[in-house]
C-alpha cells in the first residue's frame, strides 16, 4: 500500500513536470505547426541560469526561477526572429533538422562556458522537507510540482479559451492569412505564442531538475522523451497533453519501481501502443 | 440491363450534413456523359465516392454488373473504372514519358519489378509514344512536368487515364484552369477519346460540355435535378432555379 | 510528320539513356578511386575508413527511406544494429566466415525493416517520425536488456572472424577489413542504382510526390513502401554486420537514437535522393567528425549544429546540390 501511494505520488510529480515541459512544445507543435525538438534546449539553458543564480549570485528559488523564465526568453526572441521564422510552413524534415541542429549548438556552446558537470538548482527549506498530510508524509518538492502543473493547465486553459489574445491565437492558427486580413498582426501573436511556449519549458526545466538532472547532454537525452509525450498527447491539445503526461508518466515511474532493468522499455512500448491505436495522439486535431 | 457502369442510391453525408442524396445513374459502353451543378452541388463528391476515395453512406456502385462499392480505389481502377483530377496531380520532377510509362507498367503489373529496367521494354515504348502522340504531347515528353504548359498538363491528366486502358472515365473539369487558347487542343484530345469508352465529364464550360456531350445530368444540393439531352437543360425551370436563384440568393459570397 | 516527331523521340531516348550510364559508371569509378586513394593515404587510419564505408550503408539506407520515398524516420540504426548484433552472435556461436556473416546480417536487417516498415507505414507525418524514434529506442532497451546473447552494455566482444575465402586474414591494421568494406560498398551501391532506376524505383518516387495519384494510377501504396524498407533494412544490415566484423566488437550504440540521427544529418549534408549525396555527406561528417572531436567533443556538437542549421537554411538540397548548382552555372557560362 505504502510503495503503490509513493509510486502514485512520484509518478503525478514526474507527469506535471512533463506536463509543464510538454504543454510548450505542444503549442508550438500544434498551433504553430513547428516541430521544435530543442525545446528541451531552452528548459536546460533555464535550469544553467537557475542554478548560477542560485549557486553563484546565492539568489533565492524565487528569483531563480524568476531569472531563469525571462533569461531564456530573452535569449529565445532572437532564434524565434531570424530561424524559427524561416521555418514556419517548412516540411516536418526540415523543422526537426534545424531544429536538431540548434540543439547541438546549445550543447556545445553552453558546455563551452559552464563545463561538462552536472548542475543542482538548491530547493529552499521549505521546500526540502517532507509533508504531512495526516496519514503519511510526502516530500514538500513533490507537492510544489504537482501544484505549478495544476497551475499551468489552469492559466493556460484560461489564456486560450477566455482572453482576447486566446482568440486571436486560434484565429490565426485556423487561417492565418484570412486574420491577418482582418488586422491580426500574425507575426506578433506567433512571436507571443513562441514566448509563452519557451517560458514554460524554462519553468519546467528548473522546478523540474530533481527528476530531470541538468547537465549537458540534458537537451538531447530528453528531446526524444518530449518529442513522444507531445505526440501522443495530441499536438496542441491541452487536456491531450495532460492525459499523455500522466499515462506516460505513470508507466515510466511504474517500471522503474518493480522492473529496473527495463529501463526505457516499457515507456516506449506504450508508445508504440498509443501511437499505433490513436495516431494523431489522444486528442490531437484532424489535419 | 447491360449497363457498363451503375450507381444506384448512391448517399453521402458528414456529420449530418448531407452532401449527395440517393444518386442514381447509368452508362452504357460509349457514353458521353456530362455532369453540371452550381459550385458546390457535391460533383467533385460524386466522382470520389464512385472512385473509392470516399465511403457511401448508403447505395451501390456496379461495374460490368458486378458490385464494386466495397472495392478500394486502387481495386477500382483494376478493373477499369478511372479518373482525372480536378487540380492536376502530377510528379513535378518526372516527365510525361516517365508519368505514362509507368502507368502502362503499373498496367501490366511490372511496376513494383526490382530487376528490370524504367525505359527497357520497347513494346511499352510503342505504346507510350502512341499515347502521347494522340494527345499532341510528343514535343514536350522528355521535359519536366513542371516546365510545360498547364494545358499539356492537362492533356498529360488524360493521357495517364487512356494508359489504364479504362472502361469508365471519370473526367473532373478536364479544361479547369486552361488558356481559352488551349482548350481547342483539349477538346480534340476528348473527340478523339476510345468510341467504346464510357465517359463522365464534369465541366463548367458548357460550350465545351455541349460539344461534348450527348446527354447531361444536373447536380444541385446533392442531387440530380435533371437528366436528360444538352439542347433541353437551359430551358429546364428547376436547373435555372439552381442556377439562378443561387445567385438571387447568394449575399456573402465574395 | 507524325513518324517523324515519335522518330525524333526516340533517338533523343536513346541519347538520353546512354548519357545517364556513362554518368553512373564514372560516379562508380569515381567511388572506387576515392575508397583506393583512402588506402594508400592514410593507411594508419583504415579502422576508421572502415567505420565510414559501414555508416555509409546506413546513410544509403536511409537514403532509399527518406530520399526516395519520403518517409522520414529518425530510427534507422534499429536496422544496422539488427545486422550488426545478428552477425555478431553468429559469429561468437561458431558461424565465423566473413561474407556468410554479411550475408546474415543483411537478411536479419531486412526482417528489422519489414518489422519496422509494418508499424511506421501505418501512420504519417510527425506520428510516423515518433513510431520510428521509439522503435529504435525499444530496441535499444532490447539489446541492453537480453545481456545473455548481447553483452548488455558491456557490449557483445571477442568476434573471432576467419580469413576471407580462407585467405585474408583480418590483419590488425585492418587493410582486409577495408577492402571488403569497399567492395560491398561498391556492389551494394551499383545493385541500388539499378534499384532506383527500375520501375520499382519510379513507383517509389511518385508515392514520395503524390499517393493519392499512385492509388488512382491502380497501385497499392503500403506494399511498395514496405518493399523498400526490406531493401533498406538489408543494406543497413549489411553495414552492421560490416562494423561488427571490422571492430569484432558490438556496442550498445550501434542500435541508438544518435547514429540514427547523426546518419539523417549526415545524408542532409550530403544531398537526399541521389545515393551520391550519401556518401558524399557521410565522408565529410565522419572525417570532420575524427578531427574536431579529438580536440573537443562539444566543438564539434556546435559545428555540426550550425551546420545543419546552414544547410536547411541555405542549400536545401544539401551539399551535393551545392556542387550541382556551381557546375551547372559553369556549364551555362563556359
Amino acid at each position: 500500500m505504502r510503495t503503490i501511494l509513493s509510486i502514485a505520488i512520484d509518478a503525478l510529480a514526474f507527469g506535471m513536470v512533463l506536463f509543464i515541459i510538454c504543454i510548450g512544445l505542444s503549442l508550438t507543435m500544434g498551433l504553430m505547426r513547428v516541430v521544435n525538438l530543442a525545446h528541451g534546449a531552452f528548459a536546460m539553458i533555464a535550469g544553467y541560469i537557475a542554478s548560477y543564480a542560485a549557486r553563484d549570485l546565492g539568489l533565492g528559488y524565487a528569483a531563480a526561477i524568476f531569472l531563469a523564465i525571462t533569461g531564456t526568453i530573452v535569449i529565445s526572441i532572437p532564434l524565434e526572429r531570424f530561424l524559427y521564422r524561416r521555418i514556419y510552413g517548412s516540411s516536418e524534415l526540415t523543422q526537426v533538422l534545424m531544429t536538431i541542429g540548434l540543439t547541438f549548438c546549445v550543447i556545445g556552446i553552453t558546455n563551452y562556458f559552464m563545463g561538462p558537470t552536472l548542475k543542482t538548482i538548491p530547493l529552499p527549506q521549505a521546500l526540502s522537507q517532507p509533508v504531512d498530510v495526516g496519514f503519511r508524509t510526502i516530500a514538500a518538492h513533490r507537492l510544489f510540482v504537482i501544484a505549478c502543473g495544476a497551475a499551468v493547465a489552469v492559466g493556460l486553459w484560461y489564456l486560450i479559451e477566455r482572453t482576447s489574445f486566446g482568440i486571436k491565437l486560434r484565429a490565426t492558427v485556423d487561417n492565418s492569412a484570412m486574420s491577418d486580413a482582418l488586422g491580426v498582426r500574425t507575426q506578433v501573436v506567433y512571436a507571443i505564442s513562441f514566448a509563452i511556449a519557451i517560458g514554460l519549458a524554462a519553468l519546467g526545466g528548473v522546478v523540474g531538475a530533481e527528476f530531470l538532472p541538468i547537465e549537458p547532454y540534458y537537451a538531447l537525452r530528453y528531446m526524444v522523451t518530449f518529442l513522444v509525450v507531445v505526440s501522443v498527447g495530441g499536438a496542441g491539445s491541452i487536456p491531450g497533453a495532460l492525459i499523455a503526461c500522466l499515462v506516460l508518466g505513470l508507466v515510466d515511474t511504474t517500471g522503474r519501481y518493480l522492473m529496473p532493468d527495463f529501463g526505457n522499455f516499457f515507456f516506449y512500448a506504450a508508445v508504440i501502443l498509443i501511437v499505433c491505436l490513436f495516431p494523431r495522439g489522444f486528442l490531437g486535431r484532424a489535419q | 440491363m447491360s449497363d457498363l457502369f451503375r450507381v444506384e442510391n448512391l448517399s453521402k453525408s458528414f456529420g449530418g450534413l448531407a452532401v449527395s442524396r440517393d444518386i442514381s445513374l447509368s452508362m452504357p459502353a460509349g457514353e458521353r456523359l456530362a455532369l453540371i451543378g452550381p459550385n458546390g452541388a457535391g460533383k467533385t463528391t460524386f466522382v470520389n465516392l464512385v472512385t473509392g476515395q470516399l465511403k457511401p453512406s448508403a447505395g451501390r456502385v456496379l461495374l460490368n454488373g458486378e458490385d464494386v462499392t466495397q472495392l478500394g480505389a486502387v481495386r477500382r481502377v483494376r478493373k477499369g473504372l478511372v479518373r482525372t483530377f480536378q487540380v492536376t496531380r502530377l510528379f513535378s520532377d518526372l516527365t510525361p514519358e516517365e508519368h505514362v510509362t509507368l502507368t502502362v507498367l503499373q498496367r501490366q503489373r511490372k511496376a513494383t519489378r526490382i530487376l528490370s529496367r524504367f525505359h527497357g521494354s520497347s513494346h511499352v515504348a510503342d505504346e507510350v509514344h502512341g499515347i502521347l502522340g494522340t494527345l499532341g504531347l510528343h514535343e514536350v515528353a522528355r521535359r519536366k512536368v513542371g516546365q510545360i504548359a498547364y494545358g499539356q498538363q492537362r492533356l498529360l491528366e488524360i493521357a495517364i487515364a487512356l494508359a489504364l486502358k479504362p472502361k469508365v472515365l471519370l473526367l473532373d473539369e478536364p479544361a479547369a484552369g486552361v488558356p481559352s487558347a488551349d482548350t481547342p487542343r483539349i477538346e480534340q484530345a476528348l473527340e478523339r477519346l476510345p468510341p467504346s469508352l464510357a465517359v463522365l465529364m464534369i465541366e463548367h464550360d458548357m460550350d465545351l460540355v455541349f460539344r461534348f456531350a450527348k446527354r447531361v445530368v444536373v447536380l444541385a444540393a446533392g442531387e440530380i435535378i435533371f437528366e436528360g439531352l444538352p439542347s433541353e437543360v437551359a430551358a429546364d425551370p428547376k436547373v435555372r432555379e439552381a442556377y439562378l436563384g443561387n445567385y438571387a440568393h447568394a449575399r456573402s459570397v465574395a | 510528320m507524325h513518324i517523324m516527331a515519335q522518330a525524333g523521340t526516340v533517338s533523343a531516348m536513346s541519347k538520353a539513356k546512354s548519357h545517364h550510364w556513362w554518368r553512373d559508371v564514372a560516379g562508380i569509378a569515381l567511388i572506387a578511386a576515392f575508397g583506393a586513394a583512402g588506402y594508400w593515404l592514410f593507411p594508419d587510419n583504415l579502422a576508421l575508413l572502415t567505420r565510414i564505408v559501414a555508416v555509409a550503408l546506413l546513410v544509403l539506407s536511409i537514403d532509399l527511406v527518406v530520399g526516395y520515398c519520403g518517409v522520414a524516420t529518425l530510427g534507422q540504426a534499429a536496422l544496422f544494429g539488427a545486422g550488426a548484433y545478428a552477425a555478431g552472435i553468429a559469429c561468437v556461436n561458431g558461424v565465423t566466415e566473413p561474407m556468410t556473416l554479411i550475408a546474415i546480417g543483411a537478411v536479419a536487417g531486412a526482417a528489422a525493416g519489414l518489422l519496422m516498415g509494418g508499424i511506421m507505414l501505418r501512420a504519417h507525418g510527425l506520428a510516423q517520425l515518433v513510431l520510428s524514434i521509439a522503435i529504435v529506442q525499444l530496441f535499444h532497451e532490447a539489446a541492453n536488456k537480453a545481456s545473455a546473447y548481447t553483452g548488455g552494455s558491456d557490449g557483445l566482444a571477442g568476434l573471432m572472424v576467419s580469413p576471407l575465402f580462407g585467405v585474408f586474414e583480418f590483419d590488425l591494421w585492418g587493410r582486409t577489413a577495408y577492402l571488403m568494406g569497399l567492395t560491398l560498398l561498391l556492389l551494394v551501391f551499383i545493385a541500388l542504382k539499378f534499384v532506383v532506376a527500375s520501375p520499382f524505383g519510379m513507383l517509389c518516387r511518385g508515392i514520395k510526390q503524390d499517393p493519392v495519384r499512385i492509388r488512382a494510377m491502380g497501385s497499392f501504396v503500403f506494399p511498395v513502401l514496405l518493399k523498400m524498407f526490406v531493401i533498406s533494412g538489408a543494406v543497413a544490415g549489411a553495414g552492421g554486420a560490416l562494423a561488427a566484423i571490422s571492430t569484432q566488437v558490438v556496442g550498445l550504440d550501434s542500435v541508438s537514437f544518435e547514429l540514427s540521427a547523426n546518419a539523417l544529418v549526415m545524408l542532409v549534408l550530403g544531398g537526399l535522393g541521389t545515393l551520391y549525396g550519401a556518401l558524399i555527406g557521410t565522408v565529410i561528417f565522419m572525417g570532420f567528425e575524427h578531427m574536431v572531436s579529438a580536440i573537443n567533443p562539444f566543438h564539434w556538437m556546435t559545428m555540426v549544429g550550425a551546420l545543419l542549421i546552414a544547410v536547411v537554411l541555405a542549400a536545401p538540397g544539401g551539399l551535393s546540390s551545392l556542387v550541382e548548382r556551381i557546375s551547372a552555372s559553369r556549364g551555362g557560362k563556359s
